[in-house]
């Protein structure tokens, strides 16, 4: 059972995981270019909403002049993140606007119209390592509005909190980028890679752990020299480990087992395994943060494919529309088959490229035809191709024949929910049979069946509460009529007892009427036999 | 921009094909066929063509009658390939309407009727082999000695056309019974195998091909060269064939430990008869088998058991096709129940206990 490896291993060991796939990485397109600055575009479309969580409130209003670097909409709940001014300008607009989603629905978004001047805000004083404590630098993470910014865009400051939850022992950098075409980290790597081992002390010291791994794929010996150096240079009890270049690799459970043979126990964390794993690129935000006080308002973009005239890594802020950085790019070739947000294995379509670059965004991919050329779907021939290219150890073609079958729930038994939804399966079919886009639907399905059933359970439950809160009025009412009947009762019988016997004292009546337990008022009235025996 | 569909990912493919996985098993089948038709000549290159031709003919029609594409399917390489396979198994020198009915039932019965490409639970080629083996046993074990292409002793053109298409007799007289029915044959006798071996042929021969047998099926060398061919193409993985051969092996060796005058040993078991060509032709074909490695290794273990079982104790001298066609009906069950482990869960599906770490 490979989980119950010890921890601490012979340094450059590497463990197996089962799966993957082989793509051609095409890296060689954009890899070889240096990071280019990308000038100001004319208006920057920043969404309220580019991490995981609820969306950010905006603090400015339209017609507001901003520096650089200047808050504009702040975190809302435990998990969000802050957005701040990308560069100094004037708020134009506050409303929605097309979100970089396959969607293409609009997002609330803040336009800024930049006035050049690129005029700094206030900004937080510079922290230094030894000094700070770890709440100090979660909080000036959280402040920065620094988000995973492999993809998955989570909090980075609540996962630098999880010290407080877990008992963490080693923080593991995610630099395998195993998506084809895409080269920013590698580039991050080779060009910044001492401020990226800074950042890595930043979350090393904020997760109080003194075991860092930084895994980065073979095919990036630059990159991993680089980071060798810099590692030895900056962080003690740091290694640098070069993992086999296979996809899924950056999928963080599985990197985590490939360095460390520690299997994250399914609907866990790696936290689980006293192990965090963040990304490259994130430790570069931090360091920004940290040593500057600068906040998360720009990114590396690898802006690549056939269809691009000169691919290239740039750095751009948030916020630039697409279009304009594929214009920056020398603009298109020819019509792309595909305009992808991110790798050609889990990237989305860009459903408008006038949608802006945010957070997560880690790559902008114009893909032609022989790129993404399949061939029409034929019968499933069982050949097994996607059991074995499947990390999660599932049986795709089975899964998939329950789903057509709607049968979800047989889907979900033989492991629909452990999915990563890596494509590794699509990938690998002769027949290109759509699986993980099946898997998908199915996972949309599942959550749509959850919610109806939640909000019927919802409705039951009102219904419920209604009916007794309705008993209990009722009740309340007769208690309430039953009590004025008896009143009235004692007061006709006391009238009553008054006319009949005035030989009887006004005291002994009262007392007979207060003897009365007020319960049974009502066989009072209705048996005066009971009474006149008294 | 122009407008999207919504699609989501991969965009990225590997390029292979149904045509493409076809083609390579075809690549790993040509050593051996192409030795076969040399050595037995005229009549096994005409078998071999009517039974390919007749192959794709009933396929044509089955795809016609069930309202297929037929451009998108008659070409795929699966009924090829399905052709190619019966027309191995049968004996050089077999009449053509053999290749024919072979075909038609593999095509027909054995893949059409269930409802066409990867709807089959038993693999076609072995289903027509089997069915022609019990209704025709004459034609299907009149093995011929080796006349290889242009030598002496070998039928020219004109007269394996006969052969093949008239049922021409004359050349009788060189055919022979295969190892495997001799050595049957002979224990039955209550002959011990010091005495019978001998008079059989070297294990040499029976490796290099040099023994009558069915087209593709005599050189074990040669069906090893395309069984290494289809590993390094990742067409098949080791975990069938080697776990047939492996299989194989021990048993054999053991009974052959406990008696080597009543079990053969383990090389006679692989070189003689078609087991080797089975375990990576036959028991590999993707439809029929197992797709998780470790359900694989069940299956070939399981062929190998029922093949030297109906070798070692039954009446028919060859039980790999037997065992396969079991072992095809077992596939479902074996899927069913013998899956990969999931990641983060152990065997019987539940969450792993993390070793180290965990919550405060």
């Amino acid at each position: 059972m490979s989980f119950a490896f010890p921890n601490f291993r012979a340094a450059g060991k590497l463990f197996s995981i089962r799966g993957g796939v082989h793509p051609d990485d095409n890296k060689k397109l954009s890899s070889e270019t240096a990071i280019e600055q990308m000038p100001l575009p004319n208006l920057l479309r920043i969404p309220l909403q580019q991490h995981i969580g609820a969306p950010a409130e905006p603090v400015v209003a339209k017609g507001d002049i901003v520096d650089k670097g200047q808050l504009l909409a702040v975190g809302k709940g435990n998990i969000s993140a802050a957005i701040h001014a990308p560069t100094s300008g004037k708020i134009v607009a506050i409303g929605y606007f097309v979100a970089p989603h396959p969607s293409g629905l609009p997002v609330y978004t803040i336009t800024l119209r930049p006035d050049g001047e690129e005029r700094w805000t206030e900004l937080p004083e510079p922290l230094d390592l030894e000094q700070s404590t770890p709440e100090d630098i979660s909080a000036r993470v959280a402040s920065a509005g620094i988000v995973g910014m492999g993809g998955a865009t989570f909090p980075s400051s609540v996962k630098l909190n999880l010290r407080n939850r877990f008992k963490l022992e080693t923080l593991v950098i995610n630099a395998a980028e195993c998506e084809p075409y895409l080269t920013c980290d590698d580039r991050l790597l080779r060009e910044r890679s001492t401020d990226v081992a800074d950042g890595i002390a930043f979350m090393a010291r904020a997760l109080g752990v003194n075991k860092i791994i930084i895994g980065i794929e073979e095919n990036k010996p630059v990159a991993t020299a680089a980071m060798k150096k810099a590692a030895e240079e900056i962080l003690t009890n740091a290694q640098v480990v070069p993992v086999p270049t296979r996809y899924p690799m950056g999928s963080e459970k599985h990197l985590v087992q490939v360095l460390t043979g520690q299997e994250t126990p399914a609907r866990g964390l790696t936290a689980d395994l006293g192990i965090i794993v963040h990304n490259g690129a994130t430790a570069y935000a931090i360091h920004k943060a940290a040593r500057y006080g600068q906040p998360l308002i720009s990114r590396v973009v690898t802006v690549s494919g056939r269809a691009v005239k000169r691919p290239a890594n740039v750095e751009v802020l948030m916020g630039t529309p697409i279009s304009d950085i594929i214009d920056h790019c020398g603009g298109l070739v020819c019509t792309p088959s595909r305009l992808l947000l991110g790798g050609p294995m889990m990237g989305q379509p860009i459903a408008n490229a006038r949608a802006p670059v945010v957070k997560g965004s880690n790559g902008i991919l114009a893909l032609n035809d022989s790129e993404t050329r399949r061939d029409e779907v034929m019968p499933c021939i069982r050949c097994g191709n996607c059991v074995n290219a499947c990390p999660s150890g599932l049986t795709p073609l089975d899964i998939n024949a329950r789903i057509r079958n709607e049968e979800l729930d047989g889907a979900v038994d033989i492991g629909l929910l452990d999915c990563v939804s890596c494509g590794a399966c699509s990938y690998s079919c002769p027949s290109n049979i759509p699986l993980v886009q099946s898997f998908n639907y199915a996972k949309g399905k599942l959550t749509d069946q959850q919610r109806i059933k939640h909000r019927q359970e919802e409705t039951k439950r009102l219904a419920k509460q209604r009916k007794e809160r309705m008993e209990r009025i009722a009740a309340a009412k007769r208690e309430a009529m039953a009590r004025r009947k008896a009143e009235k009762a004692a007061k006709k019988k006391k009238l009553d007892d008054a006319k009949e016997t005035s030989s009887l004292s006004n005291v002994e009546a009262d007392s007979l009427t207060k003897s009365e337990p007020k319960i049974n008022a009502d066989a009072a009235v209705d048996n005066p036999v009971t009474e006149a025996a008294e | 921009m122009h407008s999207q569909v919504l699609i989501c990912g991969p965009h990225a493919h590997s390029m292979s094909s149904i045509t493409r996985v076809m083609m390579l098993v075809v690549l790993a089948l040509l050593p051996t066929t192409l030795f076969g038709l040399y050595v037995f000549g005229w009549p096994a290159i005409f078998l071999f063509l009517v039974t390919l031709v007749s192959a794709l003919a009933f396929e044509a029609m089955c795809l016609f009658i069930a309202q297929k594409s037929i451009s998108r399917y008659l070409f795929d390489g699966s009924a090829l390939l399905t052709g190619w396979l019966v027309a191995m198994t049968l004996p050089p020198w077999a009449p053509w309407w053999i290749g024919v009915l072979g075909s038609g039932i593999a095509i027909i019965v054995g893949k059409h009727l269930y409802g066409g490409l990867g709807q089959n639970p038993f693999n076609p080629a072995m289903v027509a082999r089997i069915m022609l083996l019990i209704s025709f046993p004459l034609h299907m074990t009149t093995w011929i000695m080796p006349a290889p292409l242009f030598s002496k002793n070998a039928p020219g053109f004109l007269e394996g056309f006969a052969i093949t298409f008239f049922g021409n007799v004359q050349f009788d007289a060189i055919s022979q019974a295969s190892v495997l029915d001799y050595v049957s044959a002979e224990l039955g006798r209550a002959r011990t195998l010091e005495t019978i071996l001998p008079e059989t042929f070297s294990y040499l021969s029976l490796t290099l091909g040099q023994v009558p047998g069915s087209i593709g099926e005599t050189s074990a060398l040669l069906i090893l060269v395309g069984g290494v061919i289809l590993l390094f193409t990742r067409t098949v993985t080791w975990h069938i064939p080697l776990s047939i051969i492996i299989t194989t092996v021990v048993l054999a060796s053991i009974f052959n430990f406990i008696d080597p005058n009543r079990y053969p040993d383990a090389i006679f078991h692989l070189a003689s008869g078609s087991l080797i060509f089975c375990a990576f032709f036959f028991a590999t074909d993707y439809v029929t088998s197992p797709t998780a490695p470790e359900a694989q290794l069940v299956y070939g273990v399981g062929i190998a058991l029922l093949t030297f079982v109906i070798r070692t104790w039954a009446a028919f001298p060859e039980g790999v096709g037997f065992a396969i066609l079991f072992m095809n009906a077992c596939t479902p069950l074996i899927d069913h129940f013998i899956r990969p482990r999931v990641f983060g869960r152990n065997r019987s599906g539940k969450p792993l206990v993390a070793a180290t770490g965990g919550k405060k």
